[in-house]
């Protein structure tokens, strides 16, 4: 009996050994809320930041991911969802946690390199294989016979983007006349069949449900549909298009709450460094660092990009004109 | 008594009367039209959903369930409707005998109230319980101080659960208890029985195929809302997606094959509760038939 | 519930007419459940939208786009619960009383529109409805588009509803007695005048609470709504997208606004129908 129950002791002595080292270094657990194409990236991107961690401080480092829309996201941590991190589609929405809530301060977007987006995007559009209706350009969509699939800017993120890309084009080739634009847009969205609530159910409309001519929607859709389905479809970039920043951010009310500020602050920096600009590259979000992006300059063409801030005077002006109740694009089925 | 037993063997012999058959003409035409109906708006969908299931091979489909996240919301959406389900069967008996066996007065407005969640949207579902337990709601700022999360946790799926099963169970017993009226209980207290023996001897039994329907609705409704828990449940991978979010989750993962996986593990549940109803149906049968004999004799005797 | 006046205090009436036992329980548990579960929080929605100035609600709710929703949200919900009644009362009638091969699997089917999320569902449908899919490639050619119209709204909707007449009335069918039908033949009645006359009308009740049930539920549905609808702005978006797309703009008393409408019409519709119920149905007017 005695024997025996030693070695229980010790075997559970030694199955006990490895916690009592670990409770040495800490266990830490981050939440990241982000918005809907994401979660390839941020799985392969978490697993790295852990091992760089570890490496870096010995303490273990779990994330935990949440994704869905980026305004849904944004109320839910409005809400109470304790984030420790927003990785979001838009900077308006981060902003709402500062107007609604005062999770962080005004000047966030300040705080890290690049506007806090420390990778960027761009809006393309992707036609059915060998362009049957020819389309070029943000001017082939208002064609009468093109049809055009783009979500509804009120509930999905890209669709402003979208919106916002198509106005701004306008605005330039009519040397900036807004009520040109307006038409511009009016006939555009004249032109889509069905408004979608987001981005990837407006891909499988036009992917699975072959409905529409052009899709328009982030670059890193396309080139991921694209190599989904290399038969089917042609990406066509367009002359000119809008700079889509999607922004991240430490939520300063819960990382002080839980403690969590130096890892969250770390968790964010380290997607500007090399590695984890290269796993984003890899996902086809178009990277900052010079040397990542020249490595894969095959996959993102140049292109001339507009900013929200020098077309539309940011994103709170931004929605205002345009998104609000009653605004532009509402006027848009009114007329 | 005499009314379960009669029933009981109506429902063993559910044709044999010859009084009761009807015309083969209208028979003809009423099971083509509920057939039609059924396969039109049920198997077919039901048959893309499997197909769509299935498209990958087996080991793919295996592989989708037995993920670690599909394991965890299967978990969670089981707790759920563990918990959902008998809050709302006692509700359900209460809300039923109160209602089906006693006049008062403001009894439709009563009744109606019952019915109501089921008119609210499950937007608006969880967009209450945001206002009530959210950070800027009602209660918002005493959960944060003592760290206590209703929303964004379990706690806050099982309310939203449990709203939108609310009517279930007190739905399906109302019109049948209605419909049985109150004789059979007055005549079991005239007996002597008590008022809880008369609820278990004869109340319950009389009631049991529509409390059984609402169970069988409450459960599958449980596990299968969508909306309101969407709104209350914060989207955390491996714990606090239940499975019909965790099918949102794949299908906008554009892993369509593995979306209509899991969820076809729903239609399977209910496939099999129905499967276990047949069961105890049968099994029963002559218990049950066997008891109410018995009964008949006591109350007689 | 209303406090009854002193004077009126039900418990005279309660002792000559309540002769059964736990009326003050059950309805304690009823009353207990309803408010935390259901009335307290419904009521957040109303007080949230107190906060607005009655111009600025009028605003909300009755903006062009909005009235064209309701119109939309509630024929939708309506045609669909007609045809849930017409269809279910037959599908209960056939599950119950005749035996066929498949009876089982179709009476287990009955409550897939519940256990499949309804994000499923409407992706289902769409794919099914959606010109290349199985049944909306076979409507094209006649001309009838589904998805994407106020029909494929429809379609999505009678879906969602139709567990609920199938499920209400079928208990009441299997508790049915013969004896009444029995009567009725004994004394010359052809069977489908039993059918009409007898039992007809006694599956009236169940067929109702399934009709109202099913229109509640379709007037809220979102989720299977959005996918298979197109969302276009004064033809196919349904008013819980609207709702969604003020919450997505943070604008919670809007939302709330919305939310308290269909709450009251909700309300006022199950309690019309309620009403009707009893008094087509009272125990005085036919004397059970």
């Amino acid at each position: 009996m005695f024997p025996r129950l030693s070695s229980l002791l010790l075997t559970l002595g030694l199955a006990l050994l490895p916690f009592g080292t670990a409770a040495l270094a800490k266990d830490i657990e981050l939440l990241n809320v982000s918005y809907d194409p994401t979660r390839e990236v941020y799985v392969e991107f978490n697993r790295a930041f852990a091992a760089h961690w570890k490496a870096k401080t010995g303490d273990t480092v779990s994330i935990r991911q949440s994704h869905g829309g980026s305004s849904k996201q944004a109320r839910a941590v409005i809400d109470g969802l304790k984030a420790d991190v927003v990785t979001l589609a838009l900077a308006y929405d981060i902003d709402a946690l500062h107007q609604n809530a005062r999770l962080l301060p005004a000047d966030w977007q300040k705080r890290l390199p690049d506007n806090s987006a420390p990778y960027f995007s761009t809006l393309a559009f992707l036609v059915r294989k060998g362009n049957p209706k020819n389309i070029r350009d943000w001017s082939d969509l208002v064609r009468s016979g093109v049809a055009v699939i783009t979500p509804n800017p009120k509930t999905s993120g890209v669709a402003r983007w979208n919106y916002l890309a198509a106005y701004g084009y306008a605005l330039r080739a009519n040397g900036g006349d807004v009520q040109k634009a307006r038409d511009f847009v009016t006939a555009l969205y004249r032109n889509v069949p069905v408004l979608d609530s987001g981005a990837r159910g407006a891909s499988t409309t036009f992917v699975e449900r072959r409905i529409g001519d052009v899709l328009i929607n982030w670059e890193n859709e396309l080139l991921l549909t694209r190599k989904l389905r290399p038969d089917d479809f042609e990406i066509v970039v367009p002359s000119v298009s809008i700079l889509a920043e999607p922004t991240v951010a430490w939520v300063d009310r819960v990382v002080k709450r839980r403690g969590t500020e130096a890892v969250a602050r770390a968790y964010l920096e380290f997607l500007y460094s090399p590695e984890g600009q290269e796993i984003f590259a890899r996902h086809f979000y178009r990277p900052r660092l010079p040397e990542v992006r020249s490595r894969h300059s095959a996959q993102f063409p140049e292109i001339t990009l507009f900013t929200i801030d020098e077309v539309f005077g940011g994103w709170q002006r931004a929605h205002r004109e345009h998104f609000a109740d009653g605004a532009a694009f509402d006027q848009i089925y009114l007329r | 008594m005499s009314g379960t037993a009669s029933t009981l063997v109506h429902v063993a012999q559910p044709h044999r009367r010859r009084t009761l058959a009807d015309p083969p003409w209208l028979k003809r035409t009423l099971l083509v039209v509920a057939i039609g109906f059924v396969a039109l708006f049920l198997v077919i969908p039901l048959g893309a959903v499997f197909v769509e299931a299935l498209r990958g091979g087996f080991r793919l489909y295996w592989a989708a369930l037995t993920e670690p996240d599909a394991l965890a919301a299967v978990r969670l959406t089981l707790l759920a409707a563990a918990i959902a389900v008998p809050c709302n069967v006692v509700f359900g008996l209460a809300a039923a005998w109160t209602i089906a066996k006693f006049d008062f007065r403001g009894k439709s407005v009563l009744t109606t109230l019952i019915d109501l969640p089921f008119a609210v949207s499950p937007v608006i579902a969880g967009l209450v319980y945001v206002l009530m337990f959210g950070a800027q709601g009602w209660m918002g700022e005493w959960l944060a101080d003592r760290d206590l999360r209703i929303i964004f946790a379990t706690p806050g799926i099982v309310l939203a659960t449990v709203f939108v099963t609310f009517p279930l169970v007190a739905r399906e017993l109302i019109p049948l208890m209605q419909a049985q009226g109150r004789d059979e209980e007055l005549a079991a207290l005239t007996l002597g029985a008590g008022g809880w023996k008369t609820f278990w001897r004869v109340t319950l039994p009389n009631a049991k195929w529509g409390l059984f329907y609402g169970v069988v609705l409450c459960n599958a409704r449980a596990m299968g809302e969508f909306g309101a828990v969407s709104v209350v449940s914060g989207h955390i991978r491996g714990e606090t997606n239940t499975i019909p979010l965790h099918v949102e989750i794949l299908y906008n993962e554009y892993q369509t094959q593995a979306a209509f996986a899991v969820a076809s593990l729903l239609t399977l549940l209910a496939l099999l509760t129905m499967l276990l109803k047949s069961l105890i149906e049968w099994r029963h049968r002559r218990a049950l038939l066997a008891a109410a004999h018995a009964e008949t004799r006591t109350f007689a005797s | 519930m209303r406090t009854p006046h002193p004077e009126l205090s039900p418990n005279l009436r309660t002792r000559r007419r309540r002769v059964l036992p736990g009326f003050g329980l059950t309805l304690g548990t009823t009353l207990l459940f309803l408010s935390l579960i259901v009335l307290l929080p419904l009521s957040a929605a109303f007080i949230r939208t107190a906060g607005l100035s009655w111009e600025e609600f009028w605003g909300h709710v009755s903006s062009p786009r909005v009235v064209a929703s309701y119109r939309l949200t509630f024929g939708a919900a309506l045609a669909a619960a007609a045809a849930n009644a017409f269809f279910g009362v037959i599908v209960a009638w056939v599950l119950v009383r005749y035996e066929f091969p498949g009876r089982k699997i179709v009476d287990a089917l009955v409550d897939l529109p519940f256990a499949l999320p309804t994000a499923v569902a409407g992706i289902a449908l769409t794919a099914l409805y959606a010109p290349t899919g199985w049944i909306g490639g076979l409507l094209e050619p006649l001309g009838i588009k589904v998805a994407y119209t106020p029909l494929g709204i429809w379609v999505a909707l009678t879906f969602i509803g139709l567990p609920f007449v199938v499920r209400t009335v079928q208990p009441v069918l299997e508790e049915l007695e013969p004896e009444l039908e029995e009567a009725a033949a004994t004394l010359g009645a052809t069977r489908t005048q039993t059918l009409r006359r007898v039992v007809l009308p006694a599956l009236l009740p169940a067929t109702c609470t399934g009709f109202t049930l099913a229109l509640a539920r379709g007037i809220g549905e979102y989720g299977s709504v959005v996918f298979i609808s197109g969302n276009m702005p004064l033809r196919t978006e349904i008013t819980p997208l609207l709702i969604v797309t003020k919450l997505e703009q943070y604008d919670y008393a809007g939302a709330t606004a919305l939310a308290v409408v269909m709450l009251v019409v909700s309300f006022a519709l199950l309690f019309g129908v309620q009403l009707l119920q009893r008094w087509f149905f009272s125990p005085e007017r036919h004397g059970r």
